[in-house]
This record gives structure tokens, sequence and C-alpha cells, in this order.
């Protein structure tokens, strides 16, 4: 028997009033265990799209099917009981310590304590964070820690499926990229299926197993990264050069030419 | 220690236990209407208008006139109770207060919990739902909590306005601290009055200092604060009880209006009461409508009234007839129409009247209202604010064809200096009043009986109208009070002697 989709768009809609539509026809599917980036610029439908998959949206016309079975028979809550969350804002409660914020979804799943807690423990040391954190406030962690404690709450259930909603972006560069690495081991770690948006191409390219490009709420490309980098679309080309500008100017620096 | 210090603080379990009880009942009250009125609110835009629209119109109502409409309003929901599910209940004091306090209370708690809700980051809320919450999970895990310290300040704002905003239940029969201050307005016991505010802001500083410590002991999540917060609270809560517990309920209650002369005719007959082995509560500074309702309804059990009110107020009689005639139709109408007991009178009467100087009235030739007619022309005449209104002024006028060269509205207390000193020549006076004599004033003579008697009559409730050993107790205080005496009680309460100072030396002089 074919393994289901993790998740399949067919033909999915999103308007908001009159506008222009959010998005428009929009059709992918994202395989088990995939780490699927979707590219696109502020304004083309990558934040709408990825609240559709849990149903923080609901399509104007289309289908969509998590694990094989149609989203909109699900009930939304428990579905997102089931899908991490990583917010771009963060968004940990900041009345809750690190270690209730991480354990919050098991919490509503009606885990008992010594479960909940011992569970925050060994998320603490997956995202590298000292377990001396978990009674810590949010507003006493640094902008880096806060993110991986975000981390944390979404990998806390123990979900299949991981969307991330430009969730480095906010962080300086070294913290960004290490917080990343990270993130990359863990999702090939428990074999996670990661839907992550981002507007930074570097970082689609250095994380993505496939990546799916989003312009004006229409995808206009789909492919692996190196399928991205020959690719024939104006945008996409036009994406494409800075990484290869930088590559080439990196490649010319490590075989000592100066300018 | 000044005799009035020992008499105010003697009455402070009394009176700040019925204080906090009224307050904090309308507060738990107002609490549990407006906190989930304001939730409900949140996100239905109509409602959400509505609710502050209608807080805020109540909140421009000033608050003595809340307390005061919200009287009647329960008389007539007592009265349709008592008609159609044959129940009725006491629509004086703590009911119609805890609901006028509870609706006072309303609007800084909507406002807050609302303004509160709404700051929180949307990106929270959105986090809330992300992890798995329903709407109400959302609601209590993250937004109320968040929102605390707002809706605190809220309640806070809340529990001042309403702790001081009860000091005006007193005119409705709701025992508070205000007692203090209405009777000391009204008979110059300054130290009253000052007793009153003070205890008042006390109090309500205290249980604002107690939220706020409740409140930040929540945020940092330390529980020896919230429970001493908790604790100071309860610790009000049982100091405001243990009066109204051990004090004798089911003893009998007598009234007064909020005048010198009342608060002294009450404590004289609570004297009486007790000097016969009953135990009486007094209500305080009653407004004149309030009383006789009261009386009626069964909710006071005695109280000292005029015949010309009930003869112009409830009988709406402008007709000009002997004194006896009007007692004995009073009281028959009373007895008919209410089942009320007139016990007699207390001997005086306390009327409106026309007033001079005895030097001028001398010099003049004028004894009566008629002899002022003739020379009115040429001379002014100053009344209280309510005087030239009233159906009393107007029958003396057509009854004797008045005109006078000027007419004033002046404060009671500059009329009495200001004829004194020739500014004005006549005045509107209360017959027992003490100043008549300290200012060496005439009252003058109604030989056409314009103005109905005000003699001073004892009156009983319906409920106790059998009750012998109630009504045998007050009956010696029949017929025994001169006017002289009474003016001579009321001008030492006006100049600082207590109420029960001026009743001890009027019991002395009328003999037990």
């Amino acid at each position: 028997m074919p393994e289901h989709a993790a998740i399949a768009f067919e033909d999915v809609s999103k308007r908001f009033g009159d506008a222009a539509p959010a998005l428009a026809g929009v059709s992918f599917t994202v395989k088990p265990r995939e780490f699927l980036v979707i590219v696109g610029a502020s304004g083309s439908g990558k934040t709408t799209l990825l609240q559709l998959i849990n149903r923080l949206s609901e399509p104007t016309a289309g289908r969509l099917r998590i694990g094989g079975v149609e989203a909109q028979t699900l009930d939304p809550t428990v579905l997102r009981r089931r899908i991490g969350y990583v917010f771009q804002e963060v968004g940990l409660f900041p009345h809750m310590t690190v270690a209730e914020n991480i354990a919050i979804t098991p919490r509503l799943l009606g885990w008992d304590q010594q479960r909940w807690a011992a569970r925050a423990d060994e998320l603490l040391g997956l995202v590298r964070l000292d377990p001396g954190y978990r009674t810590r406030f949010p507003h006493q962690l640094s902008g880096g820690e806060r993110q991986r404690v975000g981390v944390a709450r979404a990998l806390a259930a123990g979900p299949d499926v991981v969307l991330m909603d430009e969730p480095f972006a906010a962080l300086d560069p070294l913290t960004r990229d290490g917080l990343a690495q990270d993130y990359r081991r863990l999702h090939d770690k428990l074999h996670l299926t990661t839907v992550m948006i981002t507007h930074d191409v570097l970082e689609a390219l250095g994380l993505a197993d496939r990546i799916v490009v989003l312009q004006a709420g229409r995808i206009i490309a789909d492919g692996t990264p190196s399928g991205m980098m020959t690719h024939q679309h104006a945008y996409v080309r036009e994406l494409m050069q800075t990484p290869r500008r930088v590559a080439e100017r990196v490649g010319a620096l490590l075989d000592g030419k100066e300018r | 220690m000044d005799a009035r210090i020992g008499d105010a603080l003697a009455r402070l379990p009394d009176y700040f236990g019925n204080h906090v009880l009224v307050s904090v009942t309308a507060l738990l009250l107002g609490l549990a209407i407006s906190l989930p009125l304001a939730i409900a609110s949140l996100r239905r835009p109509a409602l959400r208008a509505g609710v502050l629209a209608a807080t805020s119109i109540v909140q421009t109502i000033p608050g003595l006139a809340l307390l005061a409409l919200f009287y009647p309003l329960l008389l007539g929901a007592a009265a349709l109770t008592e008609r159609t599910l044959g129940f009725g209940f006491s629509a004086l004091g703590f009911l119609p207060a805890v609901l006028a306090l509870a609706l006072y209370s309303m609007l800084p708690v909507v406002r807050n919990t609302i303004t509160g809700i709404d700051g929180i980051d949307p990106a929270i809320k959105r986090a809330a739902l992300g992890v798995g919450m329903t709407e109400r999970q959302a609601l209590t895990m993250v937004e109320l909590p968040l929102a605390l310290p707002v809706i605190m300040a809220g309640v806070r704002t809340a529990s001042v306005w309403v702790i001081g905003t009860a000091t005006l239940s007193t005119p409705i029969g709701q025992t508070s601290l205000g007692n203090y201050i209405f009777a000391g307005l009204q008979t110059q016991n300054w130290i009253f009055v000052l007793f009153g505010c003070v205890a008042a802001a006390v109090l309500a500083l205290a249980v604002d200092q107690l939220l706020a410590l409740i409140e930040r002991g929540y945020s940092a999540r330390n529980r020896n604060r919230v429970a001493a917060g908790g604790i100071g609270l309860a610790l009000i809560v049982v100091l405001a009880l243990i009066p109204n517990l051990s004090g004798g309920k089911g003893g009998y209650v007598i009234g007064a209006k909020p005048f010198a002369e009342q608060y002294i005719l009450v404590a004289l007959m609570d004297d009486r009461l007790r000097a016969k082995g009953l135990v009486a509560t007094r209500r305080d500074g009653l407004g004149s409508a309030v009383i006789f309702e009261a009386l009626a309804a069964g909710d006071i059990d005695a109280y000292v009234e005029y015949t010309g009110t009930i003869w112009t107020n409830q009988m709406r009689r402008t007709d000009a007839v002997p004194r006896e005639q009007v007692l004995s139709e009073v009281a028959a109408w009373l007895k008919d129409r209410h089942g009320i007991v007139t016990v007699g009178g207390l001997g005086f009467e306390n009327a409106y009247a026309l007033a001079m100087t005895k030097k001028r009235a001398t010099e003049a030739g004028i004894n009566s209202i008629g002899d002022l007619a003739r020379r009115a022309p040429a001379l002014s005449i100053a009344g209280d604010y309510e005087f030239f209104g009233r159906p009393e002024w107007k029958s003396i006028r057509d009854a004797y064809g008045l005109s006078f060269r000027q007419q004033r509205q002046m404060q009671a207390e500059f009329m009495y200096p200001a004829v004194a000193a020739g500014e004005i020549d006549v005045i509107s006076a209360y017959t027992s009043d003490g100043r008549v004599a300290q200012f060496g004033l005439q009252v003058l003579d109604d030989p056409k009986h314009a103005i109905p008697p005000y003699d001073a009559i004892l009156l009983v409730s319906p409920k106790r109208a059998s009750d012998r050993a109630f009504v045998d107790a007050l009956r010696p205080l029949i017929g025994k009070i001169s006017v002289d005496v009474m003016r001579e009680a009321n001008r030492r309460a006006g100049e600082g002697a207590s109420p029960e100072v001026a009743a001890r030396w009027l019991a002395e002089k009328i003999g037990r």
C-alpha cells in the first residue's frame, strides 16, 4: 500500500474579502519526513499557506489532506495538538515558566505533571538548553534562547509534522545559523515532516530537501535546491542571483584571490 | 477626650460593620455581573458598545440620586411580588443600597476587562490557538491571567468608589459610615463628619492596598502575599460581622429624618425603650419620602412625624382646618389607609412660620400675619430654598394678600443672622427651631390657619400596633414636650452638643 502524502494541497484558494486572492489554485504535496521550504516575498501568501495546514485559517476553495484525511473533517483543536508550530514572533506565554511553556500541548492533552515535567527536561536537552532554565520566565532569556524554547514547545507532544513561520528571521546571523543547523539535525533524528517558510533564499538552500517558490499566491517553482539554481523562471533566476554571487565570491576568497 | 469622640467610637462597630457588609456584597454582585458581561462582549461589538454606553451613563447619575431611585423601584417590585407571588420583601436599606452600588461598580470593571484583554499582543493569542488551546482555554489560561493587572486595577477603582459612595446609602435606610456624616452635618458636629470621612477613606485605602497585594502576589507567584492579602480582606469582613451577629437582630427599629430635632427625639425614644428593657436599632437620617413608606411597610416600627406633612404630602389636602380636626383626620386616615397607629402628639409643633425680631415686631405693632400684610409692601422677606415653592407659602400669600418689597432665597444658616442684623425684615422659620429663641425672634400668629398645623406625633407601624410593651414604653412621651423645651434642646444640639446629650437634657426636663 502506497504511503499517504503527509500534506496534500489540491487546487487550494484563499481570498480575504474583495482583495486579490492570497492563494490562487495552489497544488503540491509534502512527503513524509521531507523538509520543505517555501520561499516568497512579503505578501506572496506563504503565511496564509502555512496557517491553512493547521486550520488557523480556512480555504475558500479546494481540498487539503493531512496524512490522507480531509482536513475539514478534523477537529481544529485536535489537529493543532498533533502539529508543531514555531512562530516568527516566538509567542511564548510570558506568565508561564520555560517548562510550562514547553509542555503546554502535553498539558492540554492531559498528561500528569510528572510526565510533562520530565518531557520538558528532555526537550531542554534536545534544543541544547541547560535544565536550570526550566523555572525561568521568557523575559529572562535571550532572543536565541527564546526561539530554542519555541522549537522545544513545538516538539513537546511528539508531532509528526512541524510548521515553521520564519522562525529564525529575528535572530542575529550566528545564532540563526546555529539554531537552523540544530533544528535540521532534530528533523532527521526525530523523523519529522517540516514545512518552513522564509524569505531568505540562502537559508532555504542550506536546509531544504525541496523548495517551493511562491509569487502573488501562485507556485512558480517546485523542486530540489540544485534544481532551483538552474530554473528558467525570471523571478527564480533573480532570487538565485544573490546566493550565486556570494558563492562565487566566497569561492574566489577561498582560492586566495583578492579582487 | 471630647465626649463626641467617645460617642463616635461607640457607634463605630455598628456603622463600620454595616458599611463593610453593604460594600462587599455590592462589589461581589457587581463583579459577578461585570466580568461575564465584559467577556461575553469581547467578540460581540454591538453588545460591547451597548454595555460600555450603559455603564457610562450609570456613572453620570449622581450617587445619591441612583441610591434614592432604587427605593421606589423596589417598593413597586415588592408590592408586585406581594400581589402575584404572595410574599414581599423589605425595599428599605440593604437591598436597594446593594443594587445601586453594584450598578455603580460596573464601569471600571467592564472597561478594564475589555481594555486589558484587547491590549494583549495578538501573536500571543495566535500562539495559544496554535499550540492547541480552545477559545475557552485561551481565555482562561492566557488572556485572563495576562490581563489580570489591568482587570484588578478596575476592581480596585470600583472598590474605592463603592466604599466611598456607600456613605450615601444612609438616607435610604442602610446604616453606614455615612450616618456620621449626615448626623454631623445636621447638628454641626464636625467631629462626626470628619470621623465618618476618615473612617470611609481608611477602609477604602485598606481594601485597595490588600487587593493590590493579592494581584502582585499572583503575578509574582508569591503564595504568601496572596494569602496575606486574602487574610486581610477576610479579617475586615469578620470584623464587620461580629457586631451584626452578636447585636440583637429582631429588636425594634426606630427611625429619624435627617435633622437635629429628629436625632434628639430618636435618642429619647431609644432611651425610653431601653429603660423598659427593650432593644432597639436606630435608622438615622432617613429621607422624608422614604421614612413614611418604611413605617407603612413595617421596615421601621416607630418615628416622629408632623401632622402637616401627612396632611399636605400624603393626603394632598390644602383646606384650612382647625388643629384638633387636622390631628383627628390625620390619625383616622393613617389608621384606615395604612394601619398606622398614632400614639399621640408630643406636645409641640414644628411648623413653617413667618418670624421677625421681637424688637422690630413691637416697634411696628405686628403680632400676626394679618398685621404684617399691611406693612409688607415696605418690608423684605427671605426664605430657605424650598419655602417659596411649597403649598404653605401660596396659601399664606393668598389668604393674607401678602406682597413684599423684596423676596430672596437664602441658606438657612445665613437667614437668622441676616434678620437679626436688620438686613432682612421677615424670614421663614421652623417654630421649634432653637435659633428662634437664640436670635430673639417672634413667630407671627396665623389667625386664618393658612399654614396647616405641624404637631409632632408619634407613629407606630401596623406590625407593632398591638405590641403593648412597645407602645406603652413610648406613651409617656405624649404631651410632655413643650415647644420651648424642644427649642432649647434643638439649640443645644445646634451648638455642637451631641443629640445624645441634648436628649438626656430633654429627658431630665420632662421627667421620667
